[in-house]
């Protein structure tokens, strides 16, 4: 199972995508309305909306670049079009993405408006669309992928199944070759000495708890207005069971598996960086925050497991929903791509199920719709770090 | 073996989780420790959702909920054995 050979699209640079999209990307907010109106008038791209990217400064502007040039870089996207209001910082994100070697082009709205811009993009993206849908899939093997994870609307059945379905994934697919990231970091409390000590370094545990108390001194301590217990748990969390962020955590932290280790601890999109492993990443609990800065970082397929049912998608990377959780599957399981139920039942194992999520990758990746690729979630959420100048 | 209705992480822990929808008050539940597949029974005291937990054991206030082997809060009003434990008599230790 773990030795299973995909067919996936091999970009210029080596890395290996399961999507070919052909992304219309608008640096800030201002320029959704040309991006989605060049989306609209080419079919096969994709714009990609956000609320962003005027005014920003310092760590959050380089949160920002970062966010975007990584997103045209992912290996699941072609060819990238990039549209700004003006052409320095468009330029600054193109130039970014254009290292990686794939077709880039910059177009900006002022001096130009938006009807001269929409139609001068409009015909390069045609030309990308064209290019890109004479690329051929080819035979990769299941260790190039970089797989993410994150969970959500999680309850007590997330830890005793859908997140050790995801850490058996990992204990079998980290030692063949894949990236693999968890991160979460306020959904740690509770667990940081368990998360501590899964690090393969000790600068690496240095580096996580940094990051941890970080989050507790600099976000929760000076903006609490009580205490966290009306937001971790969530409301959904607690009518699925969880009662604690303790309890959340313990669960949550199941979906690294039991022999894996973490080699370094990334920033908010950052890419990782020191060869193949699993890798904690600095990001927000809320999933569409979280899967759009994995993806930023490179990440190709996203594991997802959910209890009371998150319903969340990425626009360039598909996710894969796993639950346990009977009632969820019985009313909506739509939005499940993987039935881990059995192992409440006790008629599954650990084992089966993480082998049932290796063949769903496997299957993604040759190009099975997820669930949320089927049903048109593409939450693009952009991590702020604080008020823009 | 049987379906459980109430499935324990650890051998050590104290509170386990109701796995079947609609288990209702006098149920005698088939209880399994997925550490070891060993198993026992218990009576639930309530009407327990999917996904809630029940007391292995009575606990008195200030008492420590083990799961997962860890600690994941304190109890703020007394149960019994087989009770349901949920926001009402339990609370994180830390914010």
């Amino acid at each position: 199972m773990a030795d299973r050979k995909i067919m996936a699209y091999r970009r210029e640079n080596g890395r290996v995508g399961v999507r070919n999209h052909v992304v219309i990307l608008p640096l800030d907010d201002i320029s959704n309305a040309a991006c989605e109106a060049v989306a609209n008038n080419i079919k096969g791209t994709m714009a990609l909306p956000h609320a962003y990217g005027r005014l920003q400064f310092g760590e959050d502007l380089d949160l920002h670049f970062r966010t975007m040039i990584g997103t045209g870089a992912n290996p699941n996207v072609a060819a990238c079009i990039v549209v700004g209001i003006e052409p320095e910082w468009t330029g600054v994100v193109a130039d970014g993405i254009s290292e990686t070697g794939k077709p880039v082009a910059a177009f900006s709205i002022e001096q130009n408006g938006d009807i001269n811009t929409i139609a001068a993009a409009s015909r390069k993206a045609k030309e990308f669309v064209h290019w890109a849908t004479e690329l051929q899939r080819e035979e990769c093997d299941i260790s190039e992928l970089w797989v993410s994870t994150k969970c959500g609307e999680s309850d007590t059945t997330t830890g005793l199944s859908s997140c050790p379905t995801v850490g058996n994934m990992y204990d079998k697919l980290l030692p063949k070759g894949i990236y693999g990231c968890f991160g979460e970091t306020s959904e740690i409390t509770g667990a940081e000495h368990l998360c501590e000590a899964r690090a393969a370094t000790p600068e690496a545990g240095r580096k996580f708890m940094e990051i941890f108390q970080a989050y507790q001194d600099e976000v929760i301590e000076p903006f609490k207005t009580s205490d966290l217990s009306d937001s971790q748990p969530t409301k959904g969390n607690i009518l699925g069971g969880l009662t604690t962020i303790e309890e959340k955590a313990l669960g949550n932290l199941e979906k690294i598996g039991r022999t894996s280790a973490y080699v370094d601890a990334l920033g908010p999109a950052e890419a990782p960086a020191k060869g193949a492993g699993l890798y904690f990443m600095d990001t927000s609990s809320a999933a569409a925050e979280c899967v759009t800065l994995m993806a930023a970082a490179g990440y190709v397929i996203h594991t997802f497991p959910t209890g009371q049912g998150n319903v969340v998608g990425n626009p360039i990377v598909p996710v894969i929903k796993i639950s346990g959780n009977p009632r969820t599957l019985r009313t909506m399981s739509e939005h499940i791509d993987v039935d881990v139920t059995g192992v409440l039942r006790r008629d599954m194992t650990i084992d089966q199920a993480g082998d049932a999520l290796i063949d769903m990758i496997a299957r993604t990746a040759n190009g099975r719709n997820t669930a949320a690729e089927a049903l048109g979630h593409r939450e693009f959420v952009m991590t702020k770090l604080y008020r823009s100048a | 073996m049987s379906e459980p209705q109430l499935l324990v992480h650890d051998l050590k822990d104290n509170v386990g989780v109701v796995v079947v929808e609609g288990l209702s008050a006098g149920t005698e539940m088939l209880c399994v420790v997925t550490e070891d597949n060993s198993d026992f029974g218990l009576k639930a005291n309530q009407d327990v959702p999917i996904g809630h937990k029940v007391a292995l054991d009575d606990f008195a206030v200030g008492d420590t909920v083990v799961k997962y082997g860890e600690d994941i809060g304190r109890i703020v009003k007394a149960v019994k054995k087989g009770d349901h434990v949920h926001v009402h008599n339990l609370k994180t230790k830390r914010w």
